[in-house]
């Protein structure tokens, strides 16, 4: 966790979720699946689509008995519609298969070394069984899943994380986990493998960047119920319609036969035409695609969620657990401020505090030396250079370290320690120092007492270094938008309250649970979901298990136990507890596009009914092409160019639905307006372009 | 400038009354004491008022009360001939008191019958109008208990309806007809058991003057928006509607029911602010469409019209093209269903409002129970969609709407055009649109109407088409027997579904559903699903004609 605990939070402008850019070779390369698709057994799947297709085998068998230029061409993009909208899913299917293709090179067939009997047998790792014990030392691939139960050794694990630098695993503890397919550089270890054959996290990873058992999401189902009602209501619409044509052409008997109506009532390639621009093809077209491209977003950052379901809870999410340390601030405490005592020269504790200092590398340590640099101008002394120095490391007894050059004895430590030893040394401690002691307690900060003696006179406090947690840079104005998107963040410590709400006041946070064990994490998760609240936190250890698996979204980091990995429902592989933020927002763009679309593909209805209703009826009733109200050249043209407008805008939102809309946290309120004016509005006003720009063109084809 | 002080102390009259009287309406349903008049009720039916129902229980006894009062009905119309007060009139004839059975009991109050002319005084009394108070007793009772589905706090129980059903009747119907019987018979509405009397006329003629117990009538048949008339011309027959106060005092009657109740569903959420969002909704759809009704009747297009100024046929002198059309569009607007103007002699558009009203789905402000809990499914629709695009799980009031509440919604919103659609659709196909007066345009809009009437369970009829032919009586009855119970076991369902859940709490993410954007939103969501519905049928039957 420490590894990436440097990295600042990333600032506010750039969190803006973004994904791939969908290259267009890639739609050549999907084609082939998008054809398969067209198989009903699976498109019956997908309600919109399949009566698209059914449509679309009507109009072919309407135009092979009566062919006609309109009916041709018509069928021709009925049946494009739904390649559009298989190409959609293959290519974000096509995505995912090609990361997946990555995990299976490295996932090689690798031998185990079994331990049977306390005798080495070699068997291949597939045939591992829960409970095994193998051996893999230096060079080795290691062959499951498992935990480290005896020995420490360096682990390659660059084939899933995609990170290079070694990490080490040791029996016991939190860094015990260790992942099949990745390889062992230095030592030895005995691993205990917790996997079942072919349920490997490999293999659970591969299934889901392909999408191979996607389930739909509890969001998906009810968007796709809706847009099963819509349907039926159009399908309604439009059949119903055509008693009601017969009679209206029969009243008007007079009227000229046209390409949409006769005696017998509009022509079937007409209707087929109504129902499938009228039906909400453009979100059920881009739907699935725009689930698998949310998962693949999150697996473009390295978490990888164990069902859809976990991704969407994590756009609901009401409160966000955050370990302190790591996320919050930078996991160390550090010097922020030299405060002498009176009659004391600030630059005389720098440096006192600089030289007791030098020896000590400790992340405290190296803080105070480089205090001292920034703020006094004291350039760093290399402690093998001071030959006279004698440097008195720091030890549980004295809870004190220092040094020693000739006469002169500096020491630092704990405040009751280092007046302790001025006392010995004869010197007396001014209440000051106490004064300033508790001042930086207060605050929740560490004093760190520094005193002098030289020989032959007394010991004296010289001041006390101010050691504080330092919060990231950018996280409040981070837990500032969190709180405009209605989530609350909660601080997990193990400090004590004083110092807990120092930093918590400090970072922003809205709550901060101090010294907490496992059990109050637990119990905090379940008062928030009494409350109806949805709970996301980060954890490692097996002592967060039971709390990943209560809360909502339950993000374990890689480096943690398997028993973490089990109980979230999402893995960081960058073990990068501040990847939860992220998290929530890929959660909420996935929601964001669903809606926006669904929104897009309703508005853009009202366009088409200018342009068929006319097509279909003004023969009958002059007086309806009034509602020509884009001047389309002709019946054909106007019914030809919806079917047309209506199959491209899937080709050209797809590149939105892989990417998803763009999304900046910011209120509800805000959110809507935004949306509703983009895709509401757009919706209802693009077609109304699109068709007559299809109309200029099409125009000119003869027949039309 | 008489028909806008019409129209303005309308509003200014239900804004006023909206507070109060939705205020004493949430404290009946939701009061814990009953009365000795209601205690004995109970006991003679044997219901414990105390004991909570869940959906399902509430829906049979909705559904068991209804099959009886249905029963009851038929048999009162079947045998009339043989009871006091029939007047000498026959007994109903099978399809004409199935059709009338159904109507009533449905809140519909189609009549494919003459009043004057069919129906005695008993039946009128003790059969049609009983249930004048008890179908919309139902109604209201349907839309509280879905209310205390979003109130409800994992509880399941949806309160029990003969408690509902018993209060609302007694409490809040009862009372006001009184007065406003009282009312209407100082304004001149006959009120008697007299079987008419015969005159000679000033020309020598003899002229049978009816009477009979219309002022009462009258009172329940606006304040529980039923519509059904007296007399086969309803409100526009002097005895029923005698000036044109009374025709205002009408409207109010059968506005303020459906206008107050978003008062109890703010109450009962514990956020008026939501209360005041769905009456912005009907408010802003209400207005619209009495405006756009008036103007298309004012300055009317059509040669006629052009010629003497306004479009005056078939409205009555003594109210004037105004109060005409508002009283069109009141009652197309609510379930009502009662006229005091022709809309078959109204302009092409101006006679597609109130259709357009009535596909609706009559939420603005609807039906009694019935206007508030179709503009809430309404909302549920608008509140997913809108919900999506803000990146969370949608939720109202606190529930969520997920899969299984979804699917609900959709059916309640599918079940009505479906309606519409397959039976407009079934009587060309089949050849009864020729009882229908007109042809061309102006006969598809007589078909389409009458459908849409039935399946809203409004019983206006746009009138120049007969239907009291056994096929007609059969299709408007089965269109009103499912337009009025699959949506409300719908509703009780969904009602049930949103009880079981915890409520979520409110936070910056939660999608704002009290706000002028959503209620724009829930406008726009009904009117475009509306006009993407109907527009093809529309097309052929008004919009041609109003175009040619």
């Amino acid at each position: 966790m420490t590894l990436l605990a440097e990295k600042p939070a990333t600032p506010s402008k750039s969190s803006a979720v973004k994904g791939g850019l969908l290259d267009p070779q890639q739609l050549w390369k999907s084609l082939p699946g998008a054809l398969v698709k067209l198989d009903p057994r699976t498109l019956w799947r997908n309600p919109v689509m399949f009566i698209v297709e059914v449509g679309a085998v009507f109009t072919t068998v309407l135009s092979i008995v009566d062919p006609s230029a309109l009916g041709w061409i018509i069928t021709v993009w009925l049946w494009l519609t739904v390649v559009f909208a298989n190409l959609a899913e293959a290519v974000a299917e096509g995505r995912g298969k090609a990361q997946a293709a990555a995990l299976r090179a490295a996932k090689q067939d690798a031998v185990a070394r079994l331990l049977r009997d306390g005798r080495e047998v070699a068997i291949p790792a597939t045939e591992l069984k829960l409970g095994d014990i193998v051996v893999a030392e230096a060079g080795d691939l290691i062959p499951g899943d498992g935990d480290v139960i005896e020995g420490i050794a360096s682990v390659d694990e660059s084939a899933i994380t995609g990170e290079s630098a070694p990490v080490i695993r040791e029996s016991g503890g939190d860094r015990s986990a260790v992942t099949g397919g990745t390889k062992v550089l230095s030592d030895r270890i005995v691993i205990k493998i917790t996997q079942r054959p072919g349920e490997s996290f490999v293999d659970r990873m591969i299934a889901l960047v392909e999408g191979a058992n996607r389930q739909k999401t509890p969001n998906e189902i009810a968007l796709n119920i809706l847009l099963a009602a819509l349907t039926i209501i159009f399908l309604l619409s439009v059949v119903t319609l055509q008693p009601l044509a017969i009679f209206s052409k029969a009243y008007n008997a007079a009227a000229p036969d046209t390409t949409t109506i006769n005696q017998h009532g509009v022509s079937g390639i007409v209707l087929v035409s109504l129902i499938v621009c009228l039906i909400p093809t453009t979100i059920g077209a881009l739907l699935s695609a725009i689930g698998i491209a949310g998962m693949d977003r999150l697996v473009q950052r390295n978490v990888l969620a164990m069902s859809g379901r976990a991704v969407e809870a994590a756009g609901d999410v009401n409160t966000l657990l955050l370990d302190k340390t790591g996320t919050i601030t930078l996991g160390n405490r550090q010097a922020s401020e030299f405060v002498p005592v009176e009659g004391v020269d600030a630059l005389r504790l720098a440096d006192a505090a600089q030289l007791s200092s030098l020896a000590d590398e400790t992340p405290e340590g190296r803080s105070v030396v480089v205090l001292a640099k920034n703020e006094h101008g004291l350039r760093e002394r290399e402690p093998g250079l001071m030959t006279d120095a004698t440097f008195v490391p720091f030890t549980a007894q004295t809870r004190m370290s220092g040094v020693d050059i000739g006469a002169r004895q500096i020491r630092k430590g704990a405040a009751a320690a280092v007046m302790k030893w001025v006392r010995e040394n004869g010197g007396h401690p001014t209440e000051q120092v106490g004064e300033i002691v508790d001042m930086i307690s207060a605050t929740g900060g560490t004093p760190l007492v520094v005193a002098e003696h030289v020989d032959g006179q007394p010991a004296q406090a010289l001041g006390v270094i101010h050691l504080k947690d330092v919060v990231k840079s950018g996280m409040r104005a981070r837990f500032d938008e969190m709180r405009a998107m209605g989530i609350r963040t909660v601080m997990i410590t193990g400090d004590n309250p004083r110092t807990a709400k120092a930093i918590a006041d400090e970072a922003g946070v809205d709550d901060f649970l101090a010294e907490a064990t496992p059990e109050d994490k637990l119990a905090y998760i379940r008062k928030e979901q009494e409350g109806g609240r949805l709970v996301a936190m980060t954890g490692d250890g097996t002592n967060d298990a039971p709390a990943l698996a209560q809360a909502d979204v339950g993000v374990a980091m890689n480096t943690g136990t398997s028993a973490a990995k089990e109980a979230g429902n999402m893995v960081d592989l960058d073990s990068d507890p501040t990847k939860l933020i992220e998290i929530v927002e890929i959660g909420k763009q996935l929601l964001i596009t669903r809606g926006a679309l669904t929104t897009f593909s309703i508005t853009n209805d009202i366009a088409k009914y200018f342009a068929i209703i006319p097509a279909m009826f003004a023969a009958v009733y002059p007086g309806l092409d009034q509602l020509n109200v884009m001047r389309l050249h002709s019946p054909g043209s106007a019914i030809l160019s919806a079917v047309i407008f209506n199959a491209l805008i899937i080709v050209a939102l797809i590149p939105l639905a892989l990417r998803g809309v763009r999304y900046k946290p910011s209120s509800a309120s805000a959110l809507l307006r935004r949306n509703l004016w983009i895709y509401g509005l757009g919706g209802a006003i693009i077609p109304f372009i699109g068709i007559k720009l299809i109309d200029l063109l099409v125009q000119f084809i003869p027949g039309i | 400038m008489a028909g806008w002080l019409f129209v303005i102390t309308l509003l200014l009259a239900l804004v006023a009354v909206h507070r109060p009287f939705g205020d004493y309406m949430y404290k009946v349903v939701s009061g814990r004491r009953n009365n000795v008049v209601e205690r004995g009720i109970y006991r003679l039916v044997g219901v414990d008022p105390s004991a909570e129902q869940t959906w399902g229980v509430y829906a049979r006894s909705v559904l068991a009360f209804s099959a009886v009062s249905i029963l009851f009905l038929y048999l009162f119309l079947r045998i009339q001939d043989k009871l006091w007060l029939s007047l000498g009139f026959a007994g109903v004839p099978t399809h004409i008191a199935w059709n009338t059975a159904v109507s009533f009991v449905t809140n519909t109050n189609w009549q494919a019958y003459s009043g004057e002319s069919t129906m005695g005084h008993l039946v009128q009394m003790a059969g049609l109008a009983v249930q004048n108070f008890v179908s919309a007793s139902v109604g209201i009772a349907v839309a509280v208990a879905l209310i205390r589905g979003f109130a409800g706090r994992k509880t399941g129980t949806l309160g029990n309806f003969w408690v509902d059903l018993t209060r609302i009747t007694l409490r809040v119907l009862l009372p006001i007809c009184v007065l406003a019987t009282l009312v209407f018979m100082i304004a001149g509405m006959v009120q008697n058991l007299s079987g008419g009397t015969d005159v000679t006329t000033l020309t020598g003629a003899t002229q049978h003057i009816t009477g009979g117990p219309v002022a009462s009538q009258e009172a329940i048949k606006e304040l529980g928006t039923n519509g059904g008339g007296f007399y086969n011309v309803n409100s526009a027959h002097p005895f029923e509607n005698p000036t044109a106060w009374t025709n205002w005092l009408q409207i109010f009657l059968i506005l303020v029911i459906p206008f107050s109740l978003p008062r109890v569903f703010g109450r009962m959420v514990g956020q008026l602010r939501q209360g005041y969002a769905i009456v912005a909704v009907m408010a802003v759809l209400a207005i619209a469409s009495i405006a756009l009704t008036v103007g298309f009747e004012v300055h009317g297009a059509g040669t006629v019209p052009q010629a003497v100024g306004a479009a005056m046929e078939g409205k009555e002198v003594r109210f004037g093209i105004p109060n005409s059309a508002t009283f069109a569009s009141a009652t197309t607007l609510t379930s009502t269903g009662a006229v005091d103007s022709f809309h078959d002699s109204y302009t092409a558009f101006g006679g597609m409002m109130p259709m357009i009203n009535m596909m609706l789905g009559e939420v603005a402000p609807g039906g009694v129970g019935s206007g508030l809990y179709g503009l809430l499914i309404l909302a549920v629709i608008t509140v997913f969609v809108a919900g999506l695009m803000v990146g969370r799980t949608p939720e109202y009031i606190g529930k969520k709407i997920g899969a299984r509440e979804m699917k609900l919604a959709s059916l309640y919103f599918l079940v009505t055009p479906a309606l519409v659609l397959i039976g407009t659709a079934a009587a060309f196909a089949t050849g009864n649109n020729s009882t229908a007066l007109n042809v061309g345009p102006h006969g598809l809009s007589e078909v389409l109407y009458a459908f849409t009437s039935a399946a809203n369970n409004n019983g206006s009829a746009f009138a120049g088409i007969t239907v009291n032919t056994p096929w007609w009586d059969t299709a408007l009855g089965l269109a009103m027997l499912i337009g009025r119970f699959l949506p409300l076991v719908l509703v009780l369902a969904l009602a049930g579904s949103l009880a079981r859940q915890k409520p979520v709490p409110e936070s910056e993410g939660t999608l704002p559903t009290h706000k002028p954007l959503f209620v724009g939103m829930v406008v726009g969501v009904t009117v475009v699903l509306v006009a993407l519905t109907f527009l093809p049928a529309l097309a052929l039957g008004p919009i041609a004609e109003g175009l040619s």
